[in-house]
Formats: C-alpha cells, sequence, structure tokens
C-alpha cells in the first residue's frame, strides 16, 4: 500500500449526476477512510481538466444532452482514456457507462463514444426502471450484486470485455447480462447507488487502486450494508 | 360562475358531489379524486365549465406548492371567496372537484401538478400562473427536470397569452421557461438544491453564481431583478415600490417566507393590498399536517414533510438546534421505488444529535447516515421512535406516505 493519499475523481457533477452518483464517491471515501488511508475527494466540472494523476475516476449518469457533452469534452481532454491505458481504476454508471463504449445514442441519433470499453449503445423498446440484481463472476470474488436502473439504452458487449453480471432481476444490458468490465473499468446500469448497495464493488476498486488483493483489505462492519442487500434481495424473491 | 352551467355539467356537478360524499363516508379519502373523475365522464369539459368567469391563479413547482396555495387562499380570502384544492388533490380531477364544491367563490387558487400545468392553463384560463422551482423529483417514474423545464417553456408559449406570471427569478429553469412569456412577475423565492441547474437550460453551457446572482457564461439568460424579495434581515416581504410588509408567520424556515412573498405577489394582481394579506399569512399553522405540533407521552413533534432532495434541506434548514430528530422513509408508489436521491442529501448536520430512523426503507437511511458519519438508532416505526427520545421537543422529518403514516397515528392532523 504505497498511497500516502487516495485521489478519488468525480467527474464532471455538473452534467452527471442524476441519481444520487455522489454515493458512490461518499461510500469509497468512507470506506477508506475507516481503514485509516487518507482520501482527497476532487469535483472535476466539465469545464476543467481532468487530472492525470488521481487513483479512481467516478461518472455517473444524466440526460441525453448533458451525456453528449460529457463525451465530446471528455474525447477533447482525453485524459480518461489515458488514465484507463494506464490501468486506472474507472467506475461508470448509466449515461457514463454507455459513453465508454465505441457509440451511444442520444438526442435522437449516434454519437462517438470513448472507445474505452468494447461495447456500443443504442434505444431499446421501452425504458428500463426498478430493481436489478445479477450474479457476478465467480474472478471478481464481489457475489451477487443489486441496484436500481432507470434508462432507456441497451448495451451490447464486444469480444473484449466480460459482462459484470448475469441478470437475475431487472434488464441491465439487455435482459440477459449486466454491466461490462474490462481490466480494471467496470461499467454498470446499477445507481442505488451501486457502491452503497454492494459495497464489496466498492472494495474491488479500492484493492485495484492500492494494488493489494481486496482481501487483504481491513474487514468493515458490514451490518447495515448486508441487512440493505438481504432485503433488496428479499424484495425481489417475494415480487417474483 | 356555475349559474350559466349546462344541464348537462349540472347533472355531473351533482354526481360529482354524491361520489364524493359515498367516497368520504366509505372512509376512502376525502373524495377529490373519485368525484372529479365521475363528473369529468359524464361531462369531459366539466373542468372549464365550472373555471369559467372566476379568476383563477395556478401554482406548480417540486416543492412549496400546497403551502403556497393555502397562503394565496387566506390572502385572496380578504377580497372574496376562494375555491381551492387543500387536500392537495393536484390534478384534473381534484380541481374539478375544488370548482364543483365552491360554486359561488368567485376566485380559485389551484395547487397543479407539474406534469399536468398545460391542460390546465387551457381548461382553467387563469389569470395568473404562479411557477416556484423546479428540481429533482420520484426520477423512477416523473420526467426529468430539465425536460419538464422544456416542456413548461412550450407549453408557454403556447397557451399563456393573457396571463401573468409569477416566477422565482432564483431558479434558473423556471426563468428559462417563464421567460418567453410577455408579462412575468419576478420573485427572488430562493433556491436551496441548486445542482440541477449548474448547466445553463438554454444553451448546456456552464451558469456562473456571484451570491445571489447568477448568470450563463454563453447564451447571456441571467437572473431578472425580482419585483418581489424577503428582506435580509427579519421577517418581512419587500414589495415592488420598496416597502415593507412584515410577517409573523407560525410556519418555519425561509422557504416559508418565500412561499409568503409568492402568495403576496399573487393576492396583489388580484387587487389584494398587500399590507392587508400579510396578517392573514400568520394565521396558518399547518397545512395538511405540515407542520402540525402533536404531543405523546410528553414528546411534543413537529411534523415536517420532505419528498426529495430540496425538501429535506430545506426541513434541515428549519428544525431547531438540539432536539432529536426523526427520519422515517418510504418507497412506495407515490414517493418513487428509487432511493438513491438521499444521497443527494447531505445529512452531515445531523451530526452529534440523537438521531432516529423508521420507515418502509429505515435499512436505507441507516446505510446512509453511516456513510456520512452521524450516529442513529433504527426502529421500527413512530411510537418506538417516540419511546426511543426523551420528554421535550422532536423535529420529525418524513417524505410524502411515511409523513401520511405518522399523521395516521395522530388521527390524521391537520
Amino acid at each position: 500500500m504505497a498511497l500516502s493519499t487516495l485521489r478519488i475523481v468525480w467527474l464532471y457533477p455538473d452534467l452527471l449526476s442524476t441519481y444520487g452518483d455522489r454515493g458512490n464517491l461518499l461510500v469509497l471515501a468512507h470506506r477508506a477512510r475507516a481503514r485509516g488511508i487518507d482520501v482527497e475527494p476532487m469535483q472535476v466540472r466539465s469545464d476543467q481538466r481532468v487530472p492525470t494523476t488521481a487513483d479512481i475516476y467516478l461518472i455517473g449518469g444524466g440526460e441525453d444532452g448533458p451525456q453528449a457533452v460529457a463525451a465530446d469534452r471528455l474525447l477533447q481532454d482525453g485524459a480518461l482514456n489515458r488514465a484507463a491505458e494506464a490501468g486506472k481504476p474507472i467506475l461508470a454508471i448509466c449515461a457514463g457507462y454507455q459513453l465508454l463504449g465505441s457509440s451511444f445514442y442520444a438526442n435522437g441519433r449516434a454519437y462517438e463514444g470513448l472507445n474505452i470499453l468494447d461495447l456500443r449503445s443504442d434505444r431499446g423498446p421501452s425504458r428500463a426502471v426498478g430493481e436489478v440484481a445479477g450474479e457476478t463472476a465467480p474472478q471478481l470474488g464481489i457475489g451477487p450484486i443489486t441496484g436500481f436502473e432507470n434508462h432507456g439504452g441497451r448495451t451490447h458487449l464486444g469480444e473484449a470485455v466480460q459482462p459484470l453480471a448475469r441478470v437475475t432481476a431487472g434488464v441491465g444490458n439487455d435482459g440477459a447480462t449486466e454491466g461490462a468490465w474490462a481490466g480494471h473499468v467496470i461499467g454498470t446500469y446499477m445507481h442505488g447507488p451501486g457502491l452503497a448497495r454492494n459495497p464489496k464493488l466498492a472494495d474491488l476498486l479500492l484493492g485495484w487502486a492500492m494494488g493489494v488483493d481486496p482481501s487483504q483489505l481491513r474487514p468493515l462492519d458490514d451490518t447495515w450494508p448486508e441487512k440493505l442487500r438481504q432485503e433488496r434481495f428479499g424484495a425481489l424473491s417475494g415480487a417474483q | 360562475m356555475s349559474a350559466n352551467l349546462t344541464p348537462r355539467a349540472k347533472f355531473a356537478t351533482a354526481l360529482l358531489r354524491t361520489a364524493a360524499a359515498l367516497s368520504r363516508a366509505t372512509g376512502r379519502g376525502d373524495g377529490s379524486v373519485i368525484g372529479g373523475r365521475v363528473g369529468l365522464i359524464v361531462e369531459p369539459r366539466l373542468l372549464e365549465l365550472l373555471a369559467d368567469g372566476r379568476h383563477v391563479v395556478l401554482i406548480s413547482g417540486t416543492n412549496g406548492k400546497t403551502t403556497t396555495t393555502r397562503f394565496t387562499t387566506a390572502a385572496l380570502e380578504a377580497i372574496g371567496k376562494v375555491a381551492t384544492n387543500s387536500f392537495g388533490a393536484n390534478m384534473p380531477t381534484g380541481h374539478t372537484t375544488a370548482l364543483a364544491k365552491a360554486p359561488k367563490a368567485e376566485y380559485a387558487a389551484l395547487e397543479c401538478d407539474e406534469h399536468y400545468l398545460g391542460q390546465l392553463l387551457d381548461a382553467a384560463s387563469p389569470k395568473v400562473v404562479a411557477l416556484l422551482n423546479l428540481s429533482r423529483d420520484q426520477l423512477d417514474r416523473a420526467m426529468e427536470v430539465t425536460a419538464l423545464a422544456a416542456k413548461w417553456r412550450q407549453t408557454l408559449q403556447s397557451s399563456a397569452g393573457q396571463t401573468t406570471i409569477v416566477a422565482n427569478a432564483d431558479d434558473p429553469l423556471i426563468v428559462w421557461a417563464a421567460s418567453v412569456c410577455q408579462r412575468v412577475v419576478w420573485v427572488a423565492a430562493g433556491q436551496s438544491w441548486t445542482a440541477d441547474s449548474a448547466i445553463c437550460p438554454n444553451c448546456g453551457s456552464h451558469l456562473d453564481r456571484f451570491g445571489e446572482f447568477w448568470r450563463c457564461t454563453n447564451c447571456g439568460l441571467n437572473r431578472p431583478s425580482p419585483q418581489w424579495s424577503v428582506a435580509q434581515a427579519g421577517s418581512a416581504v419587500v414589495g415592488p415600490d420598496g416597502r415593507r410588509y412584515d410577517l409573523n408567520l407560525q410556519l418555519p424556515g425561509r422557504v416559508n417566507r418565500a412561499n409568503a412573498a409568492t402568495a403576496l405577489a399573487i393576492a396583489s394582481l388580484f387587487g389584494v393590498d398587500p399590507a392587508q394579506a400579510a396578517p392573514r399569512l400568520s394565521e396558518v399553522a399547518s397545512v395538511a399536517g405540515r407542520y402540525a405540533k402533536v404531543e405523546r407521552d410528553g414528546r411534543h413533534l413537529r411534523l415536517l414533510l420532505a419528498k426529495n432532495p430540496a425538501g429535506w434541506l430545506e426541513s434541515f434548514d428549519m428544525i431547531e438546534q438540539g432536539p432529536p430528530v426523526v427520519l422515517s422513509l418510504n418507497a412506495r408508489e407515490v414517493d418513487g421505488f428509487d432511493t438513491s436521491w438521499i444521497y443527494d442529501v447531505d445529512f452531515t448536520s445531523l451530526s452529534g444529535r440523537k438521531v432516529v430512523v423508521t420507515g418502509d426503507r429505515r435499512t436505507d437511511l441507516a446505510v446512509r447516515l453511516e456513510v456520512d458519519g452521524v450516529d442513529f438508532l433504527v426502529v421500527d416505526d413512530v411510537r418506538a421512535a417516540i419511546a426511543a427520545v426523551p420528554p421535550g421537543p422532536v423535529e420529525v422529518v418524513a417524505n410524502y406516505t411515511a409523513f401520511q403514516d405518522i399523521r395516521a397515528e395522530f388521527n390524521r392532523v391537520n
């Protein structure tokens, strides 16, 4: 753990912060500080340069117009692509997830994405709104995931990414898979916020940022997050 | 007024009243919605016919609609009878019932759901429309907020010809929507939640803010000079001619002083002298249970309704320093199923006081408070919450159905 201070960048809260996205920043900072790690949260507006030296990058959800503007500015800025190439952890939610792909659909047309993840998004037949849950790949070591989704797009994964989860409730990418990951980059439709409901996903990002296996991080008392997870999974099994 | 109603409309009105009365008698609610539904089936133009010949004000926005409508009603009652949907039934069925129940009222103050503003503009031909604020609310089912502002702008452009708009100069989304109108009276009503308007709704560039002023760095959209404002010091509203109207409100908080300023601006457009209207606002002690004070076992609870991030932040601004705080959160259909917005609320101001959480989604609140480093106690319901705090004052903040559950515990206090 060579880091003295963990620098967490929250990208473009002025454009992409619709569904409690601040929560992911708060949860990461809380879980790091609880382990004695200093945290420097950095909110970067869309008229500012994206720092190249941060340890974790977060990008949230938003409406069509701001999504298109955010993609354009990130393409011009270039720093998020360089961060991805350097293996920095990136967590992208909803609109932020879509714009990491090769193309996404907004304002009635296709836009070029950042090409960080091998996927593309288009419009679905209906809006996906509600609880979403899924089983993640065992090698991620994070167990089942739970969140809330609210999006009109559908996402099609290419060969260079893995689905984050196989959908057990809700829609996610296309009703079969939810989210995507490659290297240290994770994209997902889960807000809720996702890291509040999935603390192991938060620890996975912290582990990647610090270059340690998440199992080596000091365990925290997760009584309340665990109870929340059980309630949310329970609500789904009760509804089916 | 209803003197000119067609036989069909009279029949529809009679059926509406019967249906509403039956609904009340069977304990199914106040009957506003079912009554209006029955009346509109019999005569689809009933709302329009009932509104005809009256002086109508519509009041809409994300937060403060019910309270501002109540203040406006109190102010207009200085000059005549006022029909109003005081039960918060703020869709066309509720408006129809409110008008049907007050056939002799020359004035109507109608709270209007944000999504029905266009329909009401066409049906009720209002003299005045008041637009309070727009911020995120029930995101899983409502339109996202900029899209709603765009819809308002379009609606006002096509339907607000003879109407005067009373609009909040401090909310960029409201200013953008209202600025298409010929006649606008601007009120400095404040904005407690700025995150939905960091970006210019007109062109997408950044808004610069200097204190209360804001302007777009690109297209020039900016804060209009307000004619009405809340005095910086003391509790007063300042009118267009610089005159101060002292407020002695029972309702707490800066946001209610702003609601009072909006109500005085509306009333003055109807010819009510603000000096005559202002004292009437201080008679309002609670609004459908909001701000009501109830007592049990020596605990003196004040009930605050807060439905969205802006509302919760406003509540935290209202509560007294010191007393324990009970927070209750539900996520039933009318609340919105999505609770993620609680992460848009900063709870750190509650740190160091006793905080008790309850409601269907109390576990969500527990996780949220833990992340903010606020100590809390989780209990099953409001009775347990009362038992968990010492005798004395208690502040209760709850979202919509959680609030109704607590009201039910206190005999539906008004």
